[in-house]
């Protein structure tokens, strides 16, 4: 017992300036993620919605009138009637959703940067206009495609001078969703072509020439001395890319607003649950906010376990 | 005649040191149909990139809502008024100052809070460190849903939803963590060697922290400023959600108010959005390389 706290006494004179240091974001995190995070967690174990919360109209406060139910809303998600529609319809189009979108980003990301990384005239001046869908705000620019997209718009123009079918992009389920991957993946291509630009030109050009010595074909040098050589830079922009596009909010919110509920990902979805529709169902967006944690959590920890049994360490 | 022979020789030269019978080339050196596939891809690429950007701006000049139905007529009648209206009638500048006072906010705040952990993390392995670092790492993956409820019930028995602070301790959230991620990235290149020099000459660690690195690290943190608050301006979900009147708007809700489900003013936003764009876009150039390697740097290092 005595060598527990002396040893506690000690590290604590040792690492008393680390604990002071991160203090202000151990507070701001326990205040402003922590608290919130068992209160929501709280909120999914009872049936709150914005009828019998505690609100104040006017004058008048209503006191809160919600009870614990314990796992229902878990339940009645996953499993409950029409669970298939609400959630599992959801959860398979944010899948297929994440998938494409990345695999589009990394392979349109990774083209361009080879591209770029050649000894090329005017190499700044296409770098600079390639990132402008990273520089000009998300919601300004998923406006512009809208109107693009919107009956009558340009594309549809287009597509009707060349006599090419002219779908209904913003009503027809489908195209919806052909829309949203279309305008994600334009929006999330440049920051996947900058870091994998920043990682190609950190690789040692004496490999290149090794290879090339050996008599390596320009297909091998890249599978065996490109690929490798962006391992730790790709396998954390994968990992961002992955979290940032199941979590993308704006793309598919600003493209439909509430008009199109069979492309909703999951974040929108729950998003639509709380605050979308009347009556805000408090319970069952939080639920859903929890479960899309947990997912994310889960899959991040496979990936760190699967990185390290590669031998590599996540870049971030 | 004369030339045709001076080629040929000049081909056999070259073909010379490469006995596979492919043309000689310098390294990262490309042939002619090489090069102008490379040019034309990446023209095509620059191409789809600027569209619907240019194409905003094109809708902008026209002056009837429906204009975008008939861009061709957009040419004879191509005017500012839709600027001189926005910029007169509309609450633009009530958006603008909301936005700036929630992103400069959340940023001001950010910095200042996530700075010594940022060196902590970087320099110091205290017990609980990657348990700490986890905790970071997680922060960034929350999805919008898993906050929004609460945070919508905290602020409003606070009385803070619909007002500037609700939403910046709301950003605080997020920004906070991922500002200490981005600034141990910096400070990890910052050499030790300094540290100890600063602990040999009997400064205590907070003393070598305020004296000999923070003025080093300027860079990283005016990094991790620009970060968070492009992040705070471009965000939509929660802005969207709590800030109730319209002229506490932030710029990313303003935006939406000129579609509604009875009109749309798509030549009003589409000039809006063009204001909007310019200032953010031409702060983005001025940061984005070390931005870049801003989130990189912060990257290479375990």
């Amino acid at each position: 017992m005595t060598v527990v706290v002396q040893r506690l006494k000690r590290g604590y004179q040792k690492h008393w300036y680390a604990y002071a240091m991160i203090t202000p974001v151990a507070v701001v995190l326990g205040v402003l993620v922590l608290y919130p995070l068992v209160y929501g967690l709280y909120l999914t174990l009872t049936d709150a919605n914005s009828l019998n919360t505690a609100r104040t109209i006017g004058v008048n406060h209503i006191d809160a009138t919600y009870k614990f139910i314990g796992l229902d809303n878990y339940k009645d998600i996953l499993f409950g009637p029409t669970s298939y529609d609400r959630f599992w319809s959801h959860f398979i189009w944010t899948i297929v959703w994440t998938a494409l979108c990345v695999a589009l980003h990394y392979t349109i990301g990774l083209g361009l940067a080879l591209l770029l990384n050649q000894k090329l005239r005017g190499r700044t001046f296409y770098r600079l206009v390639l990132i402008l869908p990273w520089a000009v705000p998300t919601f300004v620019t998923v406006f512009g495609w809208r109107f693009m997209l919107a009956d009558g718009g340009i594309i549809n123009s287009f597509l009707h001078t060349l006599h090419l079918p002219t779908p209904d992009w913003l009503e027809d389920t489908f195209w919806q969703r052909f829309a949203a991957i279309m305008v994600n993946t334009w929006c999330g291509v440049p920051f996947m072509m900058v870091s994998l630009l920043g990682g190609l030109q950190s690789i040692d050009t004496s490999l290149y020439e090794a290879a090339e010595m050996d008599g390596a074909s320009a297909w091998q040098r890249f599978r065996f001395v490109t690929l490798p050589g962006l391992r730790s830079v790709s396998s954390t922009v994968v990992l961002l890319g992955i979290i940032w596009t199941f979590n993308q909010f704006a793309v598919i919110f600003l493209l439909f607003g509430n008009t199109a509920p069979d492309a909703q990902i999951l974040v929108t979805w729950a998003y639509y649950l709380g605050f979308g529709q009347q009556p805000r169902d408090f319970a069952q967006s939080a639920a859903y906010g929890m479960l899309l944690l947990a997912i994310l959590i889960v899959f991040t920890s496979f990936y760190r376990r699967w990185l390290n049994r590669n031998e590599q360490q996540l870049a971030i | 005649m004369s030339t045709t022979t001076v080629e040929t020789s000049a081909e056999v030269r070259e073909a010379r040191p490469a006995p596979t019978g492919r043309r000689f080339r310098r390294r990262g050196e490309q042939s002619m149909a090489g090069k102008l596939v490379s040019h034309s891809i990446l023209i095509v690429a620059s191409l789809i990139a600027l569209f619907p950007i240019v194409w905003l701006i094109f809708l902008s000049l026209g002056p009837d809502k429906d204009d975008y139905l008939h861009p061709g007529g957009i040419w004879k009648k191509m005017t500012f008024t839709n600027y001189s209206f926005v910029l007169r009638h509309t609450e633009f500048f009530d958006w603008l100052k909301s936005s700036l006072i929630v992103s400069l906010g959340t940023t001001v705040i950010g910095v200042l809070i996530a700075a010594t952990t940022g060196y902590a993390v970087s320099r110091m392995r205290f017990p609980g460190y990657r348990k700490f670092m986890w905790v970071l790492l997680l922060t960034q993956m929350f999805p919008v849903a898993v906050l929004m409820v609460p945070m919508y019930q905290i602020l409003s028995d606070l009385e803070l939803i619909d007002s500037y602070l609700g939403l910046i301790l709301v950003y605080c959230s997020t920004a906070v963590p991922y500002c200490a991620w981005l600034l141990k990235g910096y400070f990890d290149t910052i050499p030790f060697e300094i540290d100890e020099a600063g602990r040999v000459d009997g400064l205590t660690p907070f003393g070598t922290f305020a004296r000999l690195i923070l003025p080093l690290a300027k860079p990283g943190l005016a990094v991790a400023a620009f970060y968070s608050f492009l992040t705070a301006f471009g965000e939509v979900a929660f802005a969207s959600t709590f800030m109730l009147s319209d002229t506490k708007y932030t710029f990313a809700v303003g935006l939406q108010t000129f579609v509604s489900e009875h009109d749309a003013q798509r030549n009003l936003m589409a000039a809006t959005a063009v204001l909007i764009a310019i200032p953010v876009s031409a702060f983005f150039y001025l940061v984005q390389k070390n931005l870049v390697t801003g989130l990189t740097a912060g990257g290479t290092k375990g």
